[in-house]
């Protein structure tokens, strides 16, 4: 076996080289949204794109987003393969009627003729200091609808391998990328690999409690392990990568190794991910639990301006570990 | 079926074949509604159906233009331009009967119908919900250099929706082969027109440099003039056009909509009706051109007629879908 090499790349240099690889294996992928072309979105994730496939394949539109979504839409059905960009995650709810009721819907209404081969890239994730508006975490809202996948990676590698992926499925797929996780940096191996849908990823092993998180908690689900083994408590993190396919064999596999779970997650908890994950874990480890499944998502206000405000909306390490420690019954 | 006209003969700049075709083509529509209608009264249809009665000289006059390759998207109003591009009355009866014959194997029903075959992208419920995916669709055209023109049918109560001039903005911005066609039937269901859309509609496109005109709906030889010329316009690359026909939607919003004496009068279908029929007024047009004959358009409507029942005769026949089929096709 040939030798591969293994560079560190931030997160948002492993999306773009996602896109970039995807762009030059298939001309029929393009990118549209806000700001992507030259400012390479505010967030400067696909700099030097529009450099390499010029303005025909990197379309800077106006801020239409239910425009642009629509069109999507319309594109993947004929012939294109096209990456929607959706600067910030809230703005979601301006695409809505094109993601739900025309999206989703279009493959199964036509009775299997017409399919949607689209990718929307959004973000997710609160503590920048942006309120209630530029905050958000709303994948919940798309795992629910039957007919759309969604995506949402934790590392740099993962980013890379889903988003190819999510680039080949015949479905429209929603990609979800922690804004605060851009600069975060991890192993990626140089060349050509994809990371299937539905396949969770231990992030860490254990045997004490399961620790599911998702997106930007699985850093924070990290840390709390790190601090739950100084007090000799053997945590396991699993990331199920994508919400919708789920994963639930690994999540039920691993609460019943440890008999104790808990899903943390930055999206609301009511009516959320974290619910629909416990209770695929209840249902599946029940005669294994020890207690049962906590969930841990974001406050239930609208995410607050003031950093001392907005600080305690979302689970932290130290949260995460003192859930765990009281779990176990550690004083 | 005789008809006593030379088919190569050219009036008005088209072969006397092709103004035949248009006339048999409004009238298969004509009665596939009144098929639809008879279906909803005998409760053999499940749910309703929005009736294209009134309105057939504007999605045959539109799609005459089309080639096959060329993209539709349609509304909830849509059975006359899924028929208008070419889609078959039996399929189509089967798809709102709910059968696994139907277009969508009985998924989708009467406001759902879609058609790769003959470039029906979709018909649409949500009002103005097609008008981005008939946009995205003409930019995989200019993209792809196929050359195909795409038309976005919807009615005027769509002009309420937002997303429709984000898209006409896009389109002009990039000059995409699309053909907004709204379909004023002066009623956004039960509301008149007037009391939901303010100023001047055909300036709602030109606002964006869409070029912009309207066109007497009732009248299949001016909508169709009208669609060769921007057909052709898009398909040179010259950019989106919006074209208003102005129309008239003989039943009820929808089969069940019987008693309408609150939102308009009798005397105002009838006027209608008697003044305004568009295949009525095409067939005089055509008789007095000598392309037919009144026997001959007479027999013209006993085959279609005839064709019209077996399709619903095939449809009641044909089997429904097996209740494990329900979760296939969720995904590609």
């Amino acid at each position: 076996m040939p030798e591969v090499a293994v560079r560190e790349l931030t997160f948002a240099q492993a999306v773009r080289e996602a896109l970039a690889e995807e762009m030059r294996r298939d001309k029929r992928v393009c990118i549209f949204g806000e700001d992507v072309a030259e400012a390479g979105t505010p967030f400067k994730v696909l700099s030097g794109l529009v450099e390499e496939f010029g303005c025909e394949r990197v379309l800077d539109t106006p801020i239409s987003e239910a425009g642009f979504t629509g069109m999507g839409v319309g594109a993947a059905m004929t012939g294109l393969r096209p990456v929607v960009d959706i600067m910030f995650g809230d703005f979601l709810t301006l695409t809505m009627d094109q993601l739900v009721n025309q999206a989703a819907k279009v493959h199964y209404m036509s009775g299997g003729t017409w399919k949607v081969p689209m990718v929307l890239r959004t973000t997710l994730g609160a503590t920048r200091r942006s309120a209630a508006q530029h905050s958000q975490s709303l994948h919940a809202w798309l795992s629910h609808v039957p007919g759309l996948k969604v995506a949402m990676p934790s590392t740099p590698y993962d980013a890379k391998g889903l988003l190819k992926t999510a680039i080949r499925d015949e479905n429209p797929v929603i990609f979800f990328e922690d804004k605060m996780m851009y600069k975060l940096k991890g192993s990626v191996p140089e060349g050509e690999y994809t990371i299937p849908f539905g396949v969770a990823d231990v992030k860490r092993e254990g045997e004490d409690v399961t620790i599911v998180a998702t997106s930007s908690m699985v850093q924070v689900a990290l840390g709390a392990a790190e601090m739950l083994e100084k007090i000799g408590v053997s945590a396991e993190v699993i990331d199920p990568r994508t919400t919708w396919p789920l994963d639930e064999k690994t999540l039920v596999e691993s609460a019943k190794k440890t008999s104790r779970a808990i899903v943390v997650e930055e999206g609301y908890g009511r009516y959320g991910v974290t619910g629909e994950m416990a209770s695929v874990i209840a249902e599946g480890a029940f005669y294994s639990l020890d207690t049962p499944v906590k969930r841990m998502g974001a406050m239930h206000v609208p995410i607050p301006f003031s950093p001392p405000l907005e600080d305690v909306t979302v689970p932290t390490e130290q949260t995460v570990f003192e859930a765990a420690r009281a779990m176990c019954g550690k004083a | 079926m005789t008809i006593a006209t030379d088919q190569a003969r050219v009036i008005d700049g088209v072969r006397a074949e092709q103004w035949i075709r248009i006339y048999r083509r409004m009238v298969t529509i004509r009665e596939f509604e009144e098929s639809v209608n008879e279906l909803y009264t005998r409760a053999l249809m499940p749910g309703l159906a929005h009736l294209y009665i009134g309105e057939e000289a504007v999605a045959v006059g539109i799609c005459a233009a089309l080639r096959q390759t060329d993209y539709i998207t349609s509304t909830h109003r849509g059975h006359g331009h899924c028929l208008a591009k070419g889609a078959s009355p039996d399929r189509m009866f089967a798809e709102l009967l709910g059968k696994e014959a139907g277009y969508c194997r009985g998924k989708g029903g009467s406001m759902h119908i879609a058609d790769p075959a003959t470039g029906n992208l979709g018909a649409n419920a949500i009002v103005g919900g097609s008008a981005g995916i008939a946009t995205g669709a003409a930019l995989s055209s200019k993209r792809l250099g196929t050359g195909q023109v795409t038309v976005c049918f919807f009615g005027e109560g769509a002009l309420g929706q937002g997303v429709l001039y984000e898209v006409m903005n896009l389109a002009a911005l990039w000059k995409l082969p699309v053909i907004y066609v709204c379909e004023n039937n002066l009623y956004n269901e039960y509301t008149h027109y007037s009391e939901t859309t303010a100023g001047d509609m055909l300036a709602r496109g030109a606002a964006f440099g869409v070029q912009a005109e309207s066109v007497d709906g009732q009248d299949v030889r001016a909508v169709y003039a009208a669609a060769q010329r921007l057909v052709e316009r898009a398909r040179k690359g010259e950019g989106p056009t919006f074209l208003v026909c102005r129309t008239y939607r003989y039943h009820g919003h929808h089969v069940g909509d019987i008693n309408r004496e609150y939102y308009r009068s009798k005397q105002e279908e009838q006027e209608w009706k008697t003044k305004g029929d568009p295949i009525k007024n095409f067939a005089a047009w055509m008789i007095q051109q000598r392309i037919s004959d009144a026997a001959a358009l007479e027999e013209m409507q006993k085959e279609v007629r005839a064709e019209t029942k077996a399709a619903v005769e095939f449809a009641i026949a044909a089997p429904y879908p097996k209740p494990e089929e329900a979760d296939e096709d969720v995904y590609a």
